[in-house]
């Protein structure tokens, strides 16, 4: 057991797979020497080689496609898209092209790659830097759509999604980066895929988030505990496909829900989780599914960034509004 | 003031732009030997079959369309006039290389081994027509125009860290599709890697009905891998030899680790876009067809191996016969494809099965049971 950061677990993650499998490949733009605008890949190539770990041209839908070929070759591609907001000039290699190979040749090929991007506010950066696009891809047959909210996860989740043999569009929350500490083994481990993780018991309502949000409300949930109210926190990480059965079962449980989300209403995950709520688990509950999400607006500018994302203000308030219905 | 010289010649610059780029011939329209010395390398007999893989594509064409009129087959972009440009360039691969084609490139994945049946179930809409064996080092076609040229610099990446040796990844796509990010993005990435690619630009003269020039304002389409530092050239996409020529010396280059290549080829799209309702008469006039249709590809290789005396009238009458019924009994065999179950998609959706997929799986079986 070490200590290690949310992004140090990445890294760890990351070093061991290249370690074990020699035909893990990391490459994006300035992935290499640098190691990463974030050091996410501090020291890789230093470890493995300019072979393995890989600078790219400053071009996503590139790296997509090359990801792709690479795959096709019989490679085990880890590219990392620099910011989530960066991926339009790449949807085509994700929506259009790797996530429907599978697919399209009858199960006769196959693209083990997974895509590593940050996302997420509250760090005051540029445009298109933070936006939460998790929406958007949670939408695209064929795709797994994965994001841990504390260190152990990060690493155990980032194994498991390199070691699928589907693509895994990873998501890495920025804030979380280096805000968050814990033990975790220095082994090899998975977190498995598709499984959302109940992090807190609790038999009065279910607050269903995903990435930061998740901490969010376990503060919500520890603050309410002293007012003997009983919350059960879930922590989708895999945002798609949902794990239903997990959901439904705290909400079976519990009789209230609230789905938690960074993205704006229109966006984000927590529309599915309300959706698989009222399709399957409406009998369950004493109250409407709440929801917790950002205004509907373009993502903001840096100064009025913590006007605008939700915060556990918001999620208690809504858990109270939920809960006293 | 008015009067000095600027201190660059924008103009000069400009009208410099890719006039060294000049097409290579080997054997003009009329039939007449440019370039002895390259045709003197083929016996006749290799020169035969050459002339056989463009009647062969010719004769695949002629029956395609009229499958696909007879609704017997569904998707179908016409090959028409750009046989020497795909079985020239294509015969000049070998079948180890990785094909990475868009939709009007289906001669070619089938002279690189895709069975005639499972062509014409793609075209139809069945998996099976995509489900390719491990030794079929090609992609089904690709229809986003740009695409494959990216994923072809990830083959070719692959193919040198592999450290495989003579094998190159080739990609095709049309003048249109260099006008696609995808198109300088996979050429720089090739390039930037220095990675064993051949790109092919069919330059038929028209995206669906946009015309060449409306394209780009660069002269040619070769003088685009330029910028990527890459070696481009341009050739007669009517002329096989001068294709297949410049493909095995393009190829040679890339599999020796030199890096890619940029090929254009100047060819012409006889027919529509597809079958699915273009009508080249909205788009372009007879005046501009006609000079193009008297350059047909297999008039001249036909007109001088005839002088050769080692082709005839009756010996290309006896092949094409045998080519219909080789795609009659590829029509039966593709009519024998079983039906396709919403089970067997949802299985290839991922490898293992998240509940969504499960749940319907299960749904999709009490359906299909009834």
């Amino acid at each position: 057991m070490s200590k290690k950061t949310y992004i140090q677990a990445i890294t760890d993650a990351l070093r061991l797979e290249l370690g074990s499998d020699e035909k893990t490949l990391v490459f994006g733009e300035d992935v290499g020497k640098n190691g990463g605008v974030f050091r996410a890949t501090d020291g890789l190539q230093a470890e493995f080689g300019e072979d393995r770990v890989f600078d790219t041209p400053l071009a996503e839908s590139g790296i997509g496609g090359l990801s792709i070929g690479l795959a096709l070759e019989g490679f085990r591609p880890i590219p990392e898209i620099q910011f989530l907001g960066f991926i339009f000039e790449t949807l085509d290699s994700i929506a259009g092209q790797m996530s429907r190979e599978r697919f399209r040749t009858g199960g006769t090929r196959h693209m083990p790659i997974t895509i590593r991007s940050p996302y997420g506010g509250g760090t005051h950066t540029p445009e298109m830097h933070a936006d939460s696009l998790e929406g958007y891809l949670a939408q695209i047959p064929g795709l797994r759509v994965v994001t841990p909210s504390n260190p152990y996860d990060a690493k155990g989740l980032l194994i498991a999604s390199i070691r699928n043999n589907d693509p895994v569009f990873f998501l890495e929350n920025l804030k979380l980066y280096r805000s968050m500490k814990a033990d975790i083994p220095d082994e090899a481990y998975t977190v498995p895929l598709d499984k959302a993780n109940v992090v807190r018991e609790g038999t009065d309502i279910s607050l269903i988030a995903y990435s930061a949000q998740v901490n969010q409300s376990l503060k919500v949930a520890e603050k309410l505990e002293k007012e003997g109210i009983s919350v059960e926190v879930v922590d989708l990480r895999t945002l798609s496909p949902l794990d239903e059965d997990t959901i439904l079962k705290s909400v079976q449980k519990t009789g209230r829900a609230v789905a938690i989300q960074e993205a704006q209403r229109q966006a984000g995950i927590a529309a599915n989780v309300a959706s698989l709520i009222a399709e399957k688990g409406a009998l369950y509950l004493s109250a409407p599914v709440g929801r917790v999400y950002a205004p509907d607006t373009v993502y903001p500018f840096g100064l009025a960034e913590d006007d605008w994302l939700p915060a556990e203000d918001d999620i208690e308030a809504k858990t109270r509004e939920i809960l006293d219905y | 003031m008015d009067n000095e010289k600027p201190i660059v010649d924008f103009s000069a610059i400009r009208d410099a732009l890719g006039q060294d780029f000049k097409p290579v011939q080997v054997i003009d329209g009329q039939a007449n030997v440019i370039k002895p010395e390259i045709v003197a390398k083929y016996t006749n007999d290799q020169l035969v079959d050459f002339l056989k893989l463009m009647i062969w594509e010719r004769t695949l064409h002629q029956r395609s369309n009229a499958l696909t009129r007879q609704g017997r087959l569904g998707f179908y972009a016409p090959t028409e006039g750009q046989e020497a440009s795909e079985m020239g360039s294509n015969s000049a691969m070998k079948r180890t290389d990785v094909l990475m084609p868009a939709y009007r490139d289906i001669p070619q994945l089938i002279q690189h081994g895709l069975p005639v049946y499972k062509a014409f179930l793609w075209s139809r809409g069945h998996v099976l027509g995509n489900e390719y064996p491990e030794d079929l080092h090609a992609m089904p076609p690709q229809i986003i125009i740009g695409a494959q040229y990216v994923q072809a610099a990830g083959v070719a990446l692959g193919i040198k860290k592999n450290g495989t040796a003579d094998k190159v990844a080739y990609s095709y796509t049309g003048d249109g599709g260099t006008s696609q990010g995808d198109f300088y993005e996979g050429m720089n990435f090739a390039g930037a890697f220095q990675a064993p690619a051949v790109f092919i630009v069919q330059n038929n003269g028209y995206a669906i009905s946009v015309p060449r020039r409306k394209q780009t304002a660069a002269r040619t389409l070769a003088q685009k891998g330029v910028a990527a530092g890459i070696p481009s050239i341009q050739v007669d996409g009517m002329d096989f030899l001068a294709v297949h020529e410049v493909t095995k010396a393009a190829r040679e280059y890339a599999a020796a680790g030199n890096g890619p290549v940029l090929i254009e080829t100047l060819t012409y799209r006889f027919g529509p876009h597809t079958n699915a309702g273009d009508d080249p008469k909205r788009y372009r006039t007879k005046d501009e067809e006609q000079p193009w249709f008297d350059n047909d590809p297999l008039i001249r290789y036909r007109k001088y191996l005839t002088e050769q005396g080692v082709w005839s009238e009756d010996i290309e009458n006896d092949y094409v016969e045998q080519v219909k019924a080789d795609i009659k009994d590829a029509v039966k065999q593709a009519d024998e494809a079983p039906k396709q179950k919403m089970t067997e998609f949802l299985g290839n959706v991922f490898e293992e099965q998240p509940q969504n997929i499960q749940q319907q799986i299960t749904e999709y079986q009490a359906k299909e049971s009834k």
